[in-house]
């Protein structure tokens, strides 16, 4: 009886795991027809008719007057730029918020707060001005509004964490002479790490997919990232070649996949440390 | 917190530590929040210039018909993926938090779709829905109701692993010993479930509900690339109401594609959307302080 039930239950969780990656294969198989048939034969497998072989894959490397590879190139380069300044600036403040402890450090702990309940929409206008305005809107600047507008979870979380390191360990640095700088970047930065790899988790899952604000910061005729990208495939009139269009989909989700693989533990740590915040 | 002996000298390096996050921060939000807020009380005269009017945007922001379509269509959609959302992810959790060989193949499955994002989802599932509803001659661009529909299902797709991983944390948060005394009792599935998981796992379950919530109020991508609004609707004045068309949505557009004199109103929208979103985590943080007392 209880044998029966588990068989059941394993069955019935099969089903609907197989179900939860039909979208993902539905690209994958669409990824290698013709354009036509994508339409008119979503769900067959590509036949010896509407198989495309690696057609699509090859235009939709130029495919939308961008090259695919230039895009997924200036999202590596955001993401990793971005998430590093994240990193080292907010834990350097938060090391500094949680030590120190001022009236100063205070406000500015609860001004990071309060930005985490702050939706993007409402400094999209102003903040795409002010970022236009100081020229930081090139892959290689985008990073110093990304710290801007992230610092509070990343504060937030930080800060909590040093809150609960032993403050010995640090004054015990200090009498033996050690100065705050080499305090920070050799005693505590290195005990920062679980946290680091949480907050590093969290910011590479939103800037790497992130749209709305790269779109409005950077300059999208010289510089776009993978979901810019995509989304002008799309937004462009005439017509769309949903095959190349599937193809760059498939590409964009198996990097994606890859880097789940390899990091599913601090993935899910990092989304479990993230959610306590609420 | 009394001064260590770290505080003093640290306090010489200030510029160092807090100087870049700050600096950024002033940039990437202060800044631009005080400014924003400013121009919600301006009409903008050339594309720079901009001139106090006091609260005509806000008025003009509630009258207008596709904001408040819009609000609508928000507050209902959030509601519904609130609840088709959590229902699932909590089973799912339930199924997966037991010991078996597979475990970390199926929450892995279940995860996954979280890392695309929602521009890239928005895509994908349009060619599915456009290859399902291509065989009853229809379109999710031509109905309302199915861009409704089609939103939720990819949300759901989506963030059902994100929450079923918040409530594996919450089940094994709770000690052994409770379940293993309900079971020598004799409890019941139903009489453990109501009676020890699910209070047990309150935290758990008030952060799941209002992270669906604001996530389904601040929705964009998805929204965008799936529907982008349509159908559109002309009505009787001229206006044109999206029908499938969410509040940041609406606020984009209204800044965007209707000319700079309106985007004094767009402004004013997005303080509202911004007072809504900031209200409902006010109320989240009163709920969860009140249940900390409780225990």
């Amino acid at each position: 009886m209880k044998q029966e039930k588990f068989v059941v239950r394993r069955i019935v969780l099969g089903i609907i795991c197989l179900i939860w990656i039909l979208p993902v294969l539905a690209v994958a198989v669409n990824a290698f027809k013709m354009n036509t048939y994508v339409k008119t034969e979503t769900f067959a497998l590509p036949n010896a008719q509407s198989s495309a072989g690696f057609d699509n894959f090859i235009k939709g490397m130029t495919f939308g007057n961008y090259p695919f590879l230039k895009s997924a190139l200036y999202s590596v380069v955001v993401t990793v730029l971005s998430v590093g300044a994240i990193l080292l600036f907010t834990s350097m403040a938060a090391w500094y918020i949680a030590r120190v402890d001022s009236k100063a450090c205070r406000v500015i702990y609860y001004l990071c707060v309060f930005s985490m309940v702050v939706p993007f929409q409402m400094v999209m206008l102003t903040l795409s001005r002010t970022a236009d305005s100081l020229r930081l809107n090139t892959p290689l600047t985008i990073p110093a509004v990304y710290v801007g507008f992230g610092a509070g979870l990343a504060v937030f979380m930080f800060t909590g964490f040093v809150k609960g390191i032993p403050l010995a360990i640090e004054e015990a640095a200090s009498i033996d002479g050690c100065g705050p700088v080499r305090t920070f970047f050799t005693v505590v930065f290195p005990m920062l790490q679980p946290t680091l790899v949480s907050v590093g988790i969290l910011e590479i899952m939103w800037i790497w997919n992130d749209y709305l604000l790269p779109v409005l910061v950077l300059d999208i005729y010289e510089y776009r990232t993978i979901p810019i990208h995509i989304q002008y495939l799309k937004g462009s009139y005439g017509t769309v070649d949903l095959g190349a269009t599937m193809a760059l989909i498939l590409l964009s989700v198996v990097p994606v996949v890859v880097f789940y693989l390899f990091s599913q533990k601090h993935i899910i740590e990092g989304v479990t440390a993230g959610a306590v915040k609420g | 917190m009394k001064p260590t002996i770290l505080t003093k000298p640290m306090r010489k390096w200030a510029w160092l530590f807090l100087g870049p996050m700050l600096v950024c921060f002033g940039i990437g939000f202060v800044w631009p929040f005080l400014h924003g807020t400013y121009l919600s009380f301006c009409r903008f005269l050339l594309v720079r210039d901009a001139e106090w009017i006091g609260g005509g945007n806000y008025a003009a922001a509630f009258s207008d018909p596709s904001f408040r379509s819009a609000f609508g269509f928000t507050a209902v959609f959030a509601v519904v993926s609130v609840i088709l959302i959590n229902i699932p992810a909590f089973a799912a959790a339930l199924a997966l938090n037991r010991k078996f060989r597979g475990r970390n193949l199926y929450r892995a499955v279940f995860f996954m779709p979280n890392l695309i994002g929602g521009i890239v989802l928005g895509h994908l599932w349009s060619m599915i829905f456009d290859g399902i509803l291509a065989g009853f001659g229809t379109s999710i661009l031509l109905d309302a109701k199915l861009g409704f529909w089609g939103m939720i299902i990819v949300l759901l797709w989506q963030q059902v692993g994100y929450m079923m991983i918040i409530y594996i944390a919450g089940l094994q948060a709770i000690p052994a010993d409770m379940m293993e005394a309900a079971e020598i009792d004799g409890a019941s599935g139903s009489q453990k479930l109501f009676r020890i998981i699910i209070p047990n796992m309150m935290p758990a379950i008030t952060i799941c509900l209002f992270l669906t919530l604001t996530n389904g109020f601040k929705l964009f991508d998805q929204n965008l690339a799936l529907t982008a609004g349509q159908p559109f609707i002309q009505q009787a004045d001229g206006t044109t109401v999206r029908t499938t068309e969410m509040l940041a949505l609406n606020i984009y557009n209204t800044f965007y594609s209707q000319g700079p004199s309106n985007r004094g109103i767009a402004q004013a929208k997005a303080v509202i959307f911004f007072v809504t979103v900031a209200g409902i985590s006010l109320i989240q943080l009163v709920a969860t302080r009140r249940k900390e007392v409780q225990q």
